[in-house]
């Protein structure tokens, strides 16, 4: 009290010494975030020689008033920024402006670009995974982790090939986006699951919806935006490495990654993984020729200076899929065989080995990026990505050429990316970008099979503009529109005969080149154009609950395969046909996610509709008879889809019972056709409950149910054919049931786990267990139920370092 | 500075790489090499080598649909030692897959499956490594004049240690994947 009267006292005598200088000067200005130029509130401005403080408004800005002439020092503060101090010599009314630099630790957040994909920044209807949950996934795949997001499921082929489907879509339809390089991978393949290290992954976040579209404009589906782990600008050495070992297989993976990084901003990354599985066993039998072998590696190495930076990075995803060797067969006899059988008609013992059929396939991506802060305009980026895509696929062949693969693609992307965001105008923050894309695809003809797959080249061009509109606190406002123009380019031969029987010697005479044998060669050109749309909207209903609306347009144009196909696919005896004449489809999605918490519970519940106008499928067209026997004939055609559903997540925290629910549902309808669509995910619900003692070792306990109801919506695509009962030498009518979805299941998992610190380094061990029953199910979306149950109980151990 | 010049040389780099893959030569057509166009059936009367009759399949074109088709007539109650080869005909002069099919007999065996309604039977007349049948040589043994359809089946990778399998009955039990599967419409007379 004492001293309080002296301070009280000196600072009366010192107003009084002071008063015949002019005191009414003020000093104004703002304050700015360094990275994203975004102003920031609440920061404290003071004179700490006058005892005066203020605190910046919404808008960043500030005012000093009353401030005599002099000398004075001037410093601004803010929780998340490094202080900033200002000498100056008062004689007039001063502006002063202050970018401040986030703390050291922030800087972990701060992607090289600026700033992390964020999900609150426009309308999109997304979901985000985070580190734990892809580290719990370190022995599985993409679409595994995916899964745990409600509303996304899997097209599988067998277990190990994992396609991630998004509110009932797959494939082409979505989009992979691995550290900002858009994923070129032959992803029109049902059986080709994306080339990505789920080990290299920091987080994933699905967009279920076009709404992103600086990624692509064809994203009638969504977009998954795969985010690898950011150095920090600080001199620190950061890394982890995750063992894990599943009985089911009798194999695992190792993962490491490791950052080092200095306070100068410069950095060097290194991220690798290995994995082994052998074969997997369902409950009753073994899963012969299911094992698997992945090597993935990465490397980085990048300059960080906040507001310029440069950063090279080089993936590699290296892996060898077995197939389940009963899923290989003949004609529709051996289907129909394959079927009535119920168990896969090869069973061997246990075995590392992985013959054919198998796949191996490598991808890398190298990547360089730079980017600069303009003043007074953004952030300027150029992104150079290469990518190089090696896929072979090996069948069970005649003749010793089981060593040649029977497919061997190779497809080589080059990608010039420049974008520019552009947040100078109060309330507006606009991206503008141009994507130039030139690709290679070259079937290798050494395979003597004939190509699925033309040689083709293709080059790109896609330009877009968004904006996002802040109207007031409570409302924001995003639009943006795309175009893309490609132009394909491919050589193929047709069997003569096959040419004429589809028309095309009428339809398109001008692509013909010359009559080689039986076969003719054909240079099919295709110009497409395509424009994409999003528009949303952001409203803050109260602090705890937010609605967000967006309508989305995607416009896709046919794939390769879509195109091209023209040939038997083993895998379920079927002739697919491409045809030349489709034309892109165009979607439009209406989304809304509505979320909020209230206490301790909390939910988001994601209503949509989408429909697609000329949406390509596959449709059943005949019975072709051939020397191999018979088999049904697909043939791609357009229709009007439409797609509704929901996905609904909500959790309630019981003390320390934390409860969760996931439920997604969708109702697919091919409108021209009046019928449901083909391999829409069933009904899925699934249910976790969890027990945390937080004071011992952080121990959690955790029990997961999962039912999938069975899918009563399809299209009746079963086909009557005569086959010869060989035993009896009768010819009878079969019903070939290939449509039926199998029966609903349900799923108990457990898993446990618990931290440990020695040292410095801190521990963590989990346990978890699929399959707690061993029970006997088969998936609609695996394209071997035909041929076997899905894998039983897997009992899987995990130790996690962090360093 | 150095931004600019990498940049640039990024550029530079892409254009190249893709000026490389820019060749004006078109991709050679490929010839099948694993598929079977031609089936290929002798018989002889083992009594009487003037009598023979020939089945023949053939998609010369590799579009898997049948082009020419032609089956002589059996005669009634007569044994013939028959012979089977496989062609492919896309490859000039035409492939003998008979030869690769023999060289992996172990994974390979023929099937001959008459219908209720032909009245005739079939035996091996040949062995593989471990001593099961193949089938490219056999003997066909004709009952009365009747007519119906004899399929053949090519089964690689079926499990020839199947129950009957033999004898040449196609049960469930010998799995493995159907290469060929063509029917004959024969006509057995007196």
């Amino acid at each position: 009290m004492f001293q309080m009267r002296i301070l009280v006292f000196c600072l009366m005598a010192f107003t009084s010494f002071t008063y015949s200088q002019n005191c009414s000067l003020n000093i104004s200005g703002q304050v700015i975030d360094l990275h994203d130029n975004s102003p920031l509130f609440g920061a404290v401005v003071q004179i700490e020689s006058l005892n005066k403080v203020v605190y910046t408004n919404e808008k960043g800005h500030y005012k000093i008033e009353d401030i005599c002439e002099g000398l004075l020092e001037i410093k601004v503060s803010h929780p998340f920024c490094e202080p900033k101090t200002k000498s100056l010599n008062l004689k007039s009314n001063t502006e002063i402006n202050f970018r401040l630099e986030h703390h050291l630790e922030e800087l972990n957040e701060v992607l090289l670009k600026g700033k992390l994909y964020n999900n609150e920044n426009n309308s999109s209807i997304s979901n985000q995974i985070k580190t734990e949950t892809l580290e719990e996934f370190s022995n599985a795949s993409l679409g595994d982790a995916l899964k745990n997001i409600s509303g996304v499921s899997s097209l599988n082929t067998g277990n190990a090939i994992v396609k991630p489907i998004i509110q009932g879509l797959h494939s082409s339809r979505v989009l992979v986006i691995n550290d900002n390089v858009r994923l070129h991978d032959q992803q029109w393949g049902v059986d080709h699951a994306p080339n990505v290290d789920i080990n290299s992954a920091a987080n994933i976040t699905v967009i279920k919806g076009a709404s992103a579209l600086k990624y692509g404009g064809d994203a009638v589906g969504g977009t998954i935006v795969v985010e690898p782990k950011k150095a920090p600008i600080k001199d620190t050495l950061i890394g982890k490495t995750i063992v894990t070992g599943a009985t089911n297989g009798r194999g695992g993976t190792l993962a490491s990654n490791l950052i080092k990084a200095y306070n100068n901003g410069f950095n060097y990354r290194i991220q690798g993984s290995l994995k082994r599985l052998g074969d997997f066993k369902s409950p009753d039998y073994q899963l012969s020729n299911t094992g698997s072998r992945a090597n993935n590696l990465s490397l980085g190495l990048g300059l960080n200076k906040i507001d310029y930076g440069i950063d090279f990075s080089y993936k590699l995803t290296d892996s060898e899929i077995g197939i389940l060797r009963a899923s290989h067969i003949g004609n529709t006899r051996d289907l129909v065989n394959a079927i009535n059988r119920q168990t896969p008609s090869f069973v061997d013992d246990f075995s590392y080995d992985i013959n054919n059929p198998k796949q191996k396939v490598t991808h890398q991506i190298y990547k360089l990026k730079a980017f600069k802060k303009l003043k007074n305009i953004g952030e300027l980026s150029l992104q150079y990505a290469f990518q190089n895509n090696r896929r072979k696929e090996f069948d069970v062949r005649r003749g010793g050429r089981s060593d040649l693969a029977a497919l061997d693609l190779e497809l080589k992307t080059h990608t010039i990316l420049a974008e520019l965001e552009w947040d100078q105008t109060e309330n507006f923050d606009s991206n503008f970008g141009v994507e130039f894309n030139a690709q290679n695809n070259f079937p290798n003809p050494r395979t003597g099979v004939r190509r699925l797959i033309p040689d083709y080249e293709m080059l790109s061009f896609g330009t877009y503009a968004t904006s996002l509109f802040q109207l007031s606190d409570t409302w924001e406002f995003d639009a943006g529109i795309r175009y893309d123009f490609s132009r394909i380019d491919a050589v193929k031969y047709y069997i003569t005969s096959r040419w004429e029987d589809l028309n095309y010697d009428e339809t398109f005479p001008q692509f013909e080149v010359e009559y080689i044998g039986n076969q003719i060669e054909t240079n099919p050109k295709f110009d497409y154009h395509n424009f994409s749309a999003t528009f949303g909207a952001t409203h803050q209903l109260s602090e705890q609950m937010k609605l967000i609306m967006n309508l989305s347009s995607a416009s896709r144009a046919p794939n390769p395969s879509e195109l091209f196909s023209d040939g038997l696919h083993h895998s379920i005896s079927s002739i697919e046909r491409g045809d030349l004449s489709l034309s892109p489809e165009q979607s439009y999605k209406f989304g809304v996610g509505f979320q909020g918490s209230y206490k301790n519970f909390g939910f988001n519940f994601q209503p949509y509709a989408n429909f697609i106008n000329n949406y390509i499928l596959m449709q059943p067209e005949d019975i072709e008879r051939t020397i191999r026997g018979a088999f049904p004939v697909y043939q791609y055609s357009q229709t009007n889809a439409r797609l509704l559903g929901f996905d609904l997540t909500a959790n309630y925290k019981f003390q320390k019972l934390d409860f969760r629910t996931n439920l997604a549902y969708i109702h697919g309808e091919d409108m021209s056709n009046n019928e449901a669509l083909i391999d829409m995910p069933p009904t899925n619900w699934s249910n976790t409950v969890r027990y945390e003692f937080d004071k011992f070792q952080n121990l959690y306990l955790e029990l997961n149910s999962q039912f999938v109801f069975k899918q009563n919506r399809f299209p009746n695509n079963n086909f009557e054919v005569e086959i010869l009962n060989t035993e009896t030498g009768t010819f009878e009518d079969v019903l070939v049931d290939i449509s039926t979805p199998p029966e609903a299941y349900h799923l108990l998992n457990f898993s446990s786990g618990m931290d440990f610190k020695l040292d410095k380094t801190k521990f963590n061990i989990n346990l978890r267990i699929n399959n707690l029953f061993n029970t006997n199910y088969r998936n609609y979306l695996n394209r071997q139920r035909y041929y076997a149950d899905e894998i039983g109980t897997n009992v899987m151990l995990q130790l996690k370092v962090n360093y | 500075m150095k931004t600019i010049k990498l940049f640039s040389l990024s550029l530079i780099a892409a254009i190249t790489l893709n000026s490389c893959s820019d060749d004006d030569s078109s991709p050679e057509p490929i010839i099948e090499q694993e598929v079977i166009t031609t089936i290929n059936i002798e018989l002889e009367d083992v009594d009487n080598p003037t009598n023979t009759a020939t089945f023949l399949w053939s998609d010369s074109d590799g579009d898997g649909l049948e082009d020419l088709v032609n089956v002589d007539n059996l005669t009634a109650n007569t044994t013939y030692s028959g012979a089977i080869t496989f062609l492919n005909e896309l490859e000039n002069p035409a492939e003998d897959i008979t030869q690769e099919i023999l060289a992996e007999d172990e994974e390979h065996q023929i099937f001959y499956i008459p219908n209720t309604t032909l009245d005739l039977t079939t035996s091996y007349d040949d062995v593989d490594n471990v001593g099961n049948p193949v089938g490219l040589d056999f003997t066909l043994t004709t009952g009365d004049a009747s007519n119906g359809v004899l399929t053949v089946f090519l089964i690689h990778e079926g499990n020839k240690f199947a129950e009957g399998a033999s004898e040449g009955v196609l049960t469930d039990g010998v799995g493995g994947e159907t290469d060929i599967e063509v029917n004959f419409d024969v006509n057995i007379e007196d």
